[in-house]
């Protein structure tokens, strides 16, 4: 039982008709993931599926015999979730439509797949190899090859654009150079201080992770956080949405080249962040939450008010010239239209997908931490272009500065801070949390002495960046900055 | 236009004055790597070195003169060292400045004679005032990034020490590194260094640079740049904020001198 989901067994030969099921209700997966057990010789594959909003998250667990019927067709977001799970534990699906490695690069030479308890603890051999690529030819088509090494203080990753001209034919990202096997390093930890592991998958998105894992944890014990602990879970990871969509909003001004908007986008960014240390004593929000609780207590006084209520308005003066700018309108207009048939299918999540149509916000929908007390307006855009990705960002800002000013004065101190945690012999838990940038899991199992087993991590970028070239195939070269900035894309969250 | 002109008119300079003695360096409040007090620490006890996620603390052999070894240079900041501790030994402290050109100052050491600096200065002259930077991240958790990204906000205006980032390796004076080095990016990061003219300067940067920190060693990750490149500053961190990283590139120019000894911050 994978709790707080409902769990049922399947049969790999019900699979495809449990998921066209799902998806003829209104339903749509969430993830895949594998898992083996020490000393059992196969591997199971776990499938979240949500039914609808408000309804509970259900995992479909099937056992590997040999091979396994692949659910892409139907459910083209499974897709790299399979590729991912048959590069790392071997399982093999059947008619996959992209049956290529994903999260090793075709030149990672292992003995053993890398999350096979039997896997030796030493680094894999690799050579560099090229990814494959689309044949695309005619005359006066060039390929460019970008990265992974690029321009300015970027992470790494490669991008191949098919072009002619200005106008991109066929656009390949190539990811997860910077894969650091971060899931097998949970394997054999003490549940508890593992939070400082999640906490660094995604440094942007230090609080989403630690929360989804400390969720996790929390519903494979069966334990829950005292009231003002998930009152305080609730502030702090606002105060992560507000400093990443002020980082969000300069980067676009930088996009479309406008100088002073983007020094201002990036100094509220960083008032932002000193607001953070003096309240948390770390710029990232780190170092807060722990399984059961938080590891201390917080105190946001008068003057951290003060210090929100200023930056609320700036933001709101800074979104206004944003807005006033017509050079800056223009170039969002139209620009990256993706379009909600394909949101849905491909996986789009967060403000990526409010933007494309489509209604869902896990803090609304499945409340965790402290939501379920939480006012909040989740805004919905139609156009599913650059300038409603934008506006969808703007308008959870001004919702996050809402939410935490309101929440200030019923922080009750009446609570503890943290309920007691051990882990659970075989216990196994689902948390997640509505990053800044979408929906984000973790799955954890324990093995039979209470100690982490497998932990899966589900971050929104790797969702993202899977629907993101749909928008970049046949738009033009210089639209590609703007659109990807739009996007708000990270990669070590994606890699990890 | 006229919109953003007026603003920035407006609203001024904001940048701030830091490291001149009047300025403010931004981290009011900011934790940094644990302070050790050998004096109040019990011999019987392992709170810290059981917690500990990345072994930067270790039982010290029977022979030595603590219980304890600390390398802050495998340290990511986490304070569960400092929360488990029960004799207040382990203590949180503002000491986020870790940036030295010796890698063993990174060790706790009773002693603190160090030959820091002199190794760097018969390298460096030539790079006194001005300074390009190509960075690249070999596996980083993007922390890093944000904090190096935030270098070019007007707070810090990194440009006004004669700092600048470039993109061309060909332009660079210094390849700053972040992450511990994961398997596909290992090669282009020696390519990026072979692409620089000599002479050149390296800099580990974060706490995955400097020793791999939670995720060095794993089955597609490397220790960080030890072995892979040769290094001339190490900056632990997790991450290391901005003014850690100028004060660094300062050490690293001599515009400012070494505080790190023997795993302490001098003040």
């Amino acid at each position: 039982m994978i709790a707080p989901a409902e769990t049922q067994s399947l049969d790999e030969a019900a699979l495809g008709t449990a998921c066209a099921d799902l998806l003829a209700n209104g339903g749509r997966m969430q993830m895949a993931w594998g898992y083996k057990p020490s000393g059992e010789g196969r591997v199971d594959v776990c499938y979240l599926a949500a039914p609808g909003p408000k309804r509970p998250f259900v995992v479909w667990r099937v056992r590997d015999e040999g091979s396994i019927p692949s659910l892409a067709q139907q459910s083209p977001l499974l897709g790299w979730y399979e590729r991912e799970i048959t590069d790392l534990l071997g399982v093999q699906f059947r008619d996959h439509p992209e049956p290529l490695p994903l999260v090793l690069h075709r030149g990672a030479r292992a003995t053993c797949p890398p999350l096979d308890p039997e896997f030796p603890g030493r680094a894999m051999d690799f050579e560099h190899v090229l990814p494959d690529l689309p044949a695309v030819s005619g005359a006066d088509v060039q390929l460019l090859p970008f990265g992974p090494v690029r321009a300015d203080v970027v992470e790494s990753a490669r991008f191949f654009f098919f072009y002619v001209g200005e106008h991109i034919l066929h656009y390949q990202p190539q990811l997860f150079f910077k894969h650091r096997g971060l899931e097998k390093r949970f394997e054999g930890r003490d549940p508890i201080h593992a939070v400082v592991l999640a906490e660094r998958v995604s440094g942007v998105g230090s609080v989403a992770h630690a929360l989804g894992y400390c969720e996790a944890v929390e519903a494979a014990c069966g334990v829950e956080a005292p009231q003002r602990a998930r009152r305080l879970r609730v502030l702090v990871a606002e105060l992560e949405r507000v400093y990443n969509h002020l980082h969000y909003l300069g980067h676009l001004a930088d996009t479309t080249t406008l100088k002073v908007g983007q020094a201002q986008g990036r100094l509220l960014e960083e008032q932002a962040k000193q607001i953070n240390a003096r309240l948390t004593g770390s710029r990232l929000l780190r170092g807060v939450f722990i399984p059961g609780g938080v590891r201390r207590d917080l105190d946001p006084d008068r003057e951290f008010i003060r210090w929100v209520g200023a930056l609320q308005r700036d933001t709101d003066r800074y979104v206004h010239a944003l807005e006033r700018t017509t050079s800056f309108r223009d170039r969002l207009h139209d620009a990256g239209v993706l379009d909600r048939q394909t949101a849905f299918d491909q996986g789009a999540t967060g403000p990526v997908e409010r933007a494309s149509g489509l209604d869902r916000d896990l803090r609304r929908d499945h409340p965790y931490a402290g939501y379920a007390d939480t006012e909040l307006q989740v805004p919905v855009q139609q156009a599913g272009d650059a300038y409603a990705r934008f506006r969808v960002r703007v308008a959870e800002l001004n919702a996050s500065f809402e939410v935490i000013l309101r929440l200030l004065p019923g922080l009750s101190r009446a609570s503890g801070l943290r309920a007691a945690v051990t882990g659970r012999p075989g216990g196994e838990g689902l948390g997640w949390a509505e990053s800044p940038r979408g929906a984000l899991y973790y799955a954890v199992h324990f093995d039979g002495q209470g100690r982490l087993a497998r932990v899966k991590i589900k971050s929104p970028s790797f969702s993202n960046w899977r629907v993101f070239p749909y928008t970049v195939h046949e738009s033009n070269m210089m639209d590609y900055a703007i659109n990807e900035a739009s996007f708000g894309l990270t990669i070590a969250g994606c890699d990890r | 236009m006229a919109t953003w002109t007026w603003l920035g008119l407006r609203l001024g300079s904001a940048t701030t004055r830091w490291p001149r003695p009047d300025g403010d360096d931004g981290q009011s409040g900011l934790l940094g790597m644990p302070r050790f007090h050998p004096q109040h620490c019990k011999s019987a006890c392992r709170e810290c070195v059981d917690v500990c996620p990345t072994a930067a603390i270790t039982q010290a052999p029977s022979d030595s003169d603590t219980n304890i070894l600390i390398d802050y240079g495998r340290c990511v900041v986490c304070q569960l060292c400092t929360e488990v501790c029960p004799s207040g030994a382990l203590s949180p402290s503002e000491d986020w400045a870790f940036g030295t050109p010796e890698r063993t100052d990174l060790q706790w050491r009773k002693a603190t004679d160090s030959a820091a600096g002199q190794r760097l200065k018969a390298r460096i002259a030539m790079f006194r005032r001005s300074l390009h930077i190509r960075h690249v991240d070999a596996g980083s958790c993007n922390g890093c990034e944000s904090e190096l990204q935030a270098l070019n906000n007007p707070f810090y205006n990194l440009h006004r020490l004669g700092i600048f980032f470039t993109p061309s390796p060909r332009f660079a004076d210094l390849l700053l590194v972040t992450g511990p080095v994961t398997a596909p990016m290992r090669e282009p990061l020696l390519n990026t260094y072979q692409a620089m003219p000599e002479p050149r300067l390296v800099m580990a940067t974060g706490t995955c640079a400097v020793s791999g920190g939670i995720s060095g060693d794993g089955y597609n990750t490397g220790r960080g740049l030890d072995g892979v490149l040769p290094v001339n500053l190490y900056l632990p961190g997790c991450p290391p904020n901005p003014a850690a990283v100028i004060e660094g590139l300062l050490v690293l120019l001599e515009r400012m001198p070494a505080r790190v000894k023997g795993g302490r911050l001098e003040r």
